[in-house]
């Protein structure tokens, strides 16, 4: 640990961060630009998620570190090693236990406290990118507010498929005023945008932070007579029998066979070892995990 | 140079700012939470929260105005050894500090339409910092919170300017609260 600097970042690379995460607080869903590092792992990989938790971290944190929902997945496990090593944090699976947690598209099924803060990996901060290639362009659009774009998308989404076909990455306004990517979670998480913690997004080939202050209004966009809805298999987890947390689809065999399992390890295994059993499920005490 | 310049530096700086960053992103993240803030030990009239704040967060790349009585060779000297910030009039600053009635706040940058981060965070010292006062209330606030504030009018004009606008922190001895631009002043 002593041949890195606290937490593996140079501390002016820290403060420019620092500064871009406040200017993100202040201007909520606004995409701040921002010098981003190369980091020991590829883009893709999480190292705008990594250069912000590398610049909140302080040495009496717990870190998570999810990837869909998983702890326990190489992408996970490699950034919570990474600070383990470089800020001789201590680590943590569990979601109570945690005072920050980076993510990889997925929102905690636990309800975050105040004391706090999620920090999502970004692959494409920018909700227009894929509208309007020209950042010059979305820019603008930003700045005059003109995201009637956005609402053709979800229209066209309608007309073709009778719903809004939109997943994952779907779009919200933040505040009454910035169109923002919430990153790849599913919509299923969406409400969820709304809570005590505070919310920073890291997108490190893009360039870009944003964030979301406690408490701040998060609308998920639609129309009247298409409203938003958050969705999720229409299935209980076979492990844990939760029909409210949102589930991974799993082929076991090669005969189509399938199950459904909760994407969130954490909130699975809490409820097994509180009796709670699937339809597939053993009980807690005899798996071996 | 004077040895007032040199000394009241963090000892521990990745640590102790780490710490101190905490602090000041609650601070802003939850307009009216008063936060502890220390580590500086800066020459008068500056506060050991200002100050801290500027350790934690300035450096070669935002240049810093003072505001009437803070202009002094002392803290100049302090600021340009401890962060390497150069002293500019308010037009260029990235941040600026003083007490309420030195700081020039309509000529501060506010950004611009397309880059609303390209304005002055403020830094006002204050005689006294209670969770009482003005009321609050926006992003970070729940329902309402309350914060001891020097006035109403400009905190007002500055949130009509959203997302333009200036960003507060009101320091007090080792006492931080902040006060963003999308926080409703009533």
């Amino acid at each position: 640990m002593s041949a890195y600097n606290f937490a593996y970042l140079d501390e002016q690379t820290k403060r420019m961060i620092r500064r871009a995460i406040l200017k993100g607080l202040a201007i909520p869903g606004y995409q701040v630009p921002f010098a981003s590092r190369e980091m020991p792992m590829p883009y893709g990989w999480g190292t705008g998620g990594v250069q912000v938790t590398a610049s909140v971290l302080m040495p009496e944190d717990t870190l998570k570190v999810i990837d869909q929902g998983a702890d326990d997945t190489t992408n996970a496990v490699s950034i919570r090693r990474f600070f383990e090593r470089t800020a001789g944090v201590a680590v943590t699976e569990a979601t109570v236990e945690a005072s920050v947690i980076q993510t990889r598209h997925r929102i905690p099924e636990e309800p975050l406290q105040a004391g706090q803060i999620l920090v999502y990996q970004v692959p494409i901060p920018e909700p227009l990118r894929f509208l309007e290639p020209s950042e010059v362009e979305t820019r603008k659009m930003h700045s005059l507010e003109e995201y009637g774009l956005m609402h053709v998308k979800l229209y066209e989404d309608i007309s073709q498929h009778g719903a809004i076909a939109t997943a994952y990455a779907y779009p919200v306004k933040v505040e009454g005023r910035y169109v923002m990517d919430p990153s790849p979670i599913p919509k299923f998480d969406n409400p969820k945008l709304e809570m005590e913690a505070i919310q920073l997004f890291g997108a490190g080939r893009e360039q870009r932070i944003y964030a979301i202050p406690p408490f701040t209004q998060v609308v998920s966009l639609d129309f009247d007579d298409y409203p938003f809805a958050p969705t999720k298999a229409d299935h209980a987890c076979d492990l844990c029998g939760a029909e409210d947390s949102y589930l991974d689809e799993l082929i076991v065999d090669d005969a189509g066979g399938r199950m459904f399992m909760c994407s969130d390890t954490d909130y699975c295994l809490t409820r097994r070892k509180a009796g709670h059993i699937g339809a597939q499920g053993v009980p807690y005490e005899e798996a071996s995990v | 140079m004077q040895t007032v310049a040199i000394e009241g530096g963090f000892l521990d700086g990745p640590v102790q700012s780490s710490r101190a960053f905490r602090q000041i992103m609650n601070a802003l993240a939850r307009p009216g939470t008063i936060c502890a803030l220390d580590g500086a030990e800066p020459p008068a009239p500056l506060s050991i929260a200002a100050a801290t704040l500027m350790l934690t967060l300035c450096d070669h790349e935002t240049p810093i105005y003072l505001g009437d009585g803070y202009d002094t060779s002392d803290i100049r000297q302090w600021i340009t050894f401890h962060t390497g910030a150069s002293i500019v009039a308010p037009q260029k600053a990235a941040f600026a500090i003083g007490d309420w009635n030195g700081l020039p706040l309509d000529q501060f940058p506010i950004g611009t339409p397309e880059y609303p981060d390209r304005s002055t965070t403020v830094i006002v010292e204050c005689p006294a910092l209670v969770a009482q006062g003005a009321t609050l209330s926006g992003p970070g606030i729940k329902a309402k919170a309350a914060l001891s504030l020097p006035e109403l009018k400009a905190f007002q004009r500055n949130a009509a300017l959203f997302p333009l606008g200036l960003d507060f922190f009101f320091t007090h001895g080792n006492q931080i609260a902040g006060l963003p631009r999308t926080t409703k002043v009533t």
